[in-house]
This record gives structure tokens, C-alpha cells and sequence, in this order.
């Protein structure tokens, strides 16, 4: 049985990131393949012919997309070491309750942040920070979420600590200072390798730039 | 003992799936309905986030959103499995599960029941979105092969409310002649005798749906 393994990704999606790693804290080796979203290749229209969207991780020729549905994949291909969702069936659903909330409310609002401007933009800076605080709530007194081990929902959230930076710039205010927990949360899980691989946040924001440049947003 | 509740509303897709998956696996359970104009001190307790049913409750812990409902049954309760074992063919139900629950239902909203925005770009979206599930469809009898599995109960909501929404409302995107592998399909899983014996009564339902939408009879 072959072990061929590729990811399709765009290295500041947080998305993709989050697959990146999943992919590390399980030690697999794959061919990695950083996609031009405004010229997608041949390979992510055939791989990914629904959504056209990054990430896809193709194990073995077959497809598999959406990050989440990515990373349990992984979780249950790679089983026997370092588990990402708990085993007990409660536990499981809670996880995947909290990395859907991350989805829904915590990336929707902070992506809010950057596309609006003015009173939609204050409250879109007021839910992003509801929200977080909301889930950062679901730590305790745990290290992570996953609790005292990095799991699920920390590989689904972390990647969002990239993108912080840019939404405060956009927002001009500051996560630490509404948030402080989630701040001291990223610090600790960016101890591990797989996530001190992550893009640096400075680099996300001019990547930013860029984008909003060719968007024509101001 | 067991405890089992769940909350929800008699005339709900999403309820309706949790009660489903149950019944499949032989689980005896409450249900109790909720009135969504004044949600009761337990339903907001359960689930303080999102404040929606269903949410069934297992001696005493919450499990919230239909389809985290039904992969947290599945793994509870092991007969009768409602999703495949491969990992790869887990992933591909999950895809098209959350294809039909995040796309699909939300065009479905903007296409037949809102009142703003450009209804003619969202029925084309909803056309779209329909065609991709057409091609997916079209390679088996149900999704779960032979027997009726965790995509076919998230597709009750295409195969049984959609027609009947579109009926009340006169507006017709989904429809037999331009997706007849949707509607052989739904055509197959209708007629299943545990399914037909688990939905809610078209009669029963109509006027509920036709009260809520605001049209009269």
C-alpha cells in the first residue's frame, strides 16, 4: 500500500494551516504545493472540482477538503500516535462543537474587521472580541483546549493567531488587551515545532496588503 | 439507566434527524417540543451559545447541532452504524454533509423564503449548488448504498421539506424534470418504510410551515 501524501495550500490560509499542523504533530512526510489562487492549477479544479478552494490533501490520488473534515482524516489515518479528538464520544462532540464555533463566529468576525469600516466595523471588532473571549472561556484551567494536551480544537484555532495582527492593524485596537488569555494560549502552543512553522504574523499582514491593493480596497 | 432527551420542534428538519438516527439504533428516548417564541429555561441552558434545538441531552450532558448529534449517536450507540468505518469514506460523508447543511440549506433560505436581496441570482445559486448534488447523487441508489445511512438522513430536508416549501410558496427551483436523479433518490429513501413511518404528516405539516412563512391558505 502506497503512502502518497500532497497538500494543495496557500500558505497564509489559516485553513490551510491548520492541516500543516496536523500533518507535523503526526509526522507525516507529503509533497507540499503552495497554490496561485488567482491562476488555481489544473491539479486543485480536478482534486477540488465543488469548492476550487485550498486546502485539499490528497492521500494516496483521493481527495480530501475542508480543513476540519481534513484534519480528523489525518487524526484517524495516523491513529497510533499524538490523538487530536478525544476518544470518548461527549468529549468529541464538545471539540468539534468549538472548532465549528471558531469557524462560524471567531474567523467570521475577525474577518469582518478587515472588510468593513466605521460603526459595521466597531461592531464587528465588539462580536470578534464576544466571541473569543466565549471560547477562550472553554480553557479553564487547562494549558489547551484540547486539555493538557494540544489537540482538535487548538489546531483548529491557533492558525488564527496569524491573522491577529493584521485584524488589529485593520481595527487598531488590541487582542491582549480585551483577551489576554488567548494571547498567553497562542504563546504556549507556539512552543511546538509544528506550530513555530506557521507564518510569521508580519508576513501575513503585508500579504494583506496586497491583497486589499488588488482588491482596490482602501 | 439511560436518560435521553431531546429538544426540539415537532415540524424540523434538524430535530427530526436526531430522532431518526435514535430510532435506527433501537434508542428510547424524551422529546420535548419546544416553542421557539419562548424558548424554555432548560433549552437555554443546554445550549447558552447558540440558543437553538435541537439538543439532546444524555443523562445530563448536552450535545448540540444536528449533525455533531448524529456522529455523537453513531459513536454511542454502535448498531446500526450510520457512517462508514474508512477513514477516507467518513471524510467524503462528512464533505458532503456539510455541502448540503452549509451551502445548499442557506440557498435554499435565500432562494425560496426571503423576501429581500436579488431573488433571481439566489434561485440560480440554489440551481448550481442542486446541480452539484445531481452528480454526486446519481452513482448510488441512496447514499448509503442499499440501506438508509448519515447523508440520507441530512438529505431529508432536500428530499421532503424542500417540495413541500416549494408548494406553499409557488416557487419552484428544485424540480423533477431538471433533477431527476435528486428526485429518484428521494423518490427511493421516501418510500422506506421506517423513513415514511418517522416524518412528520404532510397534512400536519403544511399548515404549520404555512403559518410560519406568513401565507395564508
Amino acid at each position: 500500500m502506497g503512502n502518497k501524501a500532497m497538500l494543495l495550500d496557500f500558505w497564509p490560509s489559516p485553513f490551510g494551516m491548520r492541516t500543516r499542523i496536523a500533518l507535523a504533530e503526526k509526522g507525516v512526510k507529503y509533497e507540499y504545493k503552495d497554490e496561485d489562487l488567482s491562476n488555481k492549477s489544473e491539479l486543485l479544479l480536478a482534486m477540488n472540482p465543488v469548492h476550487k478552494k485550498i486546502p485539499v490533501f490528497v492521500h494516496n490520488n483521493k481527495p480530501v477538503c475542508e480543513s476540519l473534515i481534513i484534519v480528523e482524516y489525518i487524526d484517524e489515518v495516523w491513529s497510533k500516535d499524538k490523538p487530536l479528538l478525544p476518544s470518548d464520544p461527549y468529549l468529541k462532540a464538545q471539540a468539534r462543537f468549538w472548532a465549528d464555533f471558531a469557524d462560524k463566529k471567531v474567523y467570521e468576525s475577525g474577518a469582518r474587521i478587515w472588510k468593513t469600516k466605521g460603526e459595521e466595523q466597531e461592531k464587528a471588532k465588539k462580536d470578534f472580541i464576544e466571541n473569543l473571549t466565549i471560547l477562550v472561556q472553554q480553557l479553564g484551567d487547562n494549558p489547551y483546549f484540547g486539555g493538557d494536551t494540544f489537540g482538535y480544537v487548538d489546531v483548529a484555532i491557533i492558525p488564527f493567531y496569524t491573522w491577529f495582527y493584521t485584524f488589529e492593524m485593520a481595527g487598531n485596537f488590541k487582542v491582549e488587551e480585551s483577551c489576554p488569555k488567548v494571547i498567553e494560549w497562542a504563546k504556549r502552543c507556539l512552543q511546538r515545532e509544528s506550530v513555530k512553522a506557521l507564518p510569521d504574523p508580519i508576513k501575513v499582514y503585508d500579504f494583506f496588503l496586497e491583497l486589499k491593493k488588488m482588491l482596490g480596497i482602501e | 439507566m439511560q436518560e435521553i432527551k431531546v429538544y426540539g420542534v415537532w415540524g424540523s428538519p434538524f430535530s427530526r434527524r436526531v430522532e431518526i438516527a435514535l430510532k435506527m439504533k433501537g434508542v428510547e428516548y424524551e422529546f420535548i417540543e419546544e416553542d421557539l417564541e419562548n424558548k424554555s429555561d432548560e433549552l437555554l441552558m443546554y445550549n447558552p451559545v447558540h440558543k437553538k434545538i435541537p439538543v439532546l441531552v444524555h443523562n445530563g450532558k448536552p450535545v448540540v447541532e444536528s449533525s455533531l448529534i448524529m456522529e455523537y449517536i453513531d459513536e454511542t450507540w454502535k448498531q446500526n452504524a450510520l457512517l462508514p468505518t474508512d477513514p477516507y469514506d467518513r471524510a467524503q460523508v462528512r464533505f458532503w454533509a456539510k455541502f448540503i447543511d452549509d451551502k445548499i440549506m442557506a440557498s435554499v433560505g435565500a432562494a425560496l423564503l426571503s423576501k429581500g436581496g436579488d431573488i433571481s441570482k439566489a434561485k440560480e445559486e440554489m440551481q448550481e449548488l442542486l446541480t452539484v448534488l445531481e452528480s454526486e447523487i446519481t452513482k448510488n441508489k441512496l447514499f448509503g448504498g442499499d440501506k438508509v445511512s448519515f447523508l440520507d438522513i441530512i438529505g431529508l430536508f432536500v428530499a421532503y421539506w424542500v417540495p413541500i416549501v416549494q408548494d406553499i410558496l409557488g416557487n419552484h427551483v428544485l424540480t423533477r424534470d431538471k433533477f431527476p436523479g435528486i428526485y429518484e433518490w428521494a423518490d427511493v429513501l421516501l418510500d422506506d418504510a421506517f423513513i415514511k413511518k418517522n416524518l412528520p404528516d404532510k397534512d400536519k405539516l403544511i399548515p404549520i410551515l404555512r403559518s410560519r412563512f406568513g401565507v395564508k391558505p
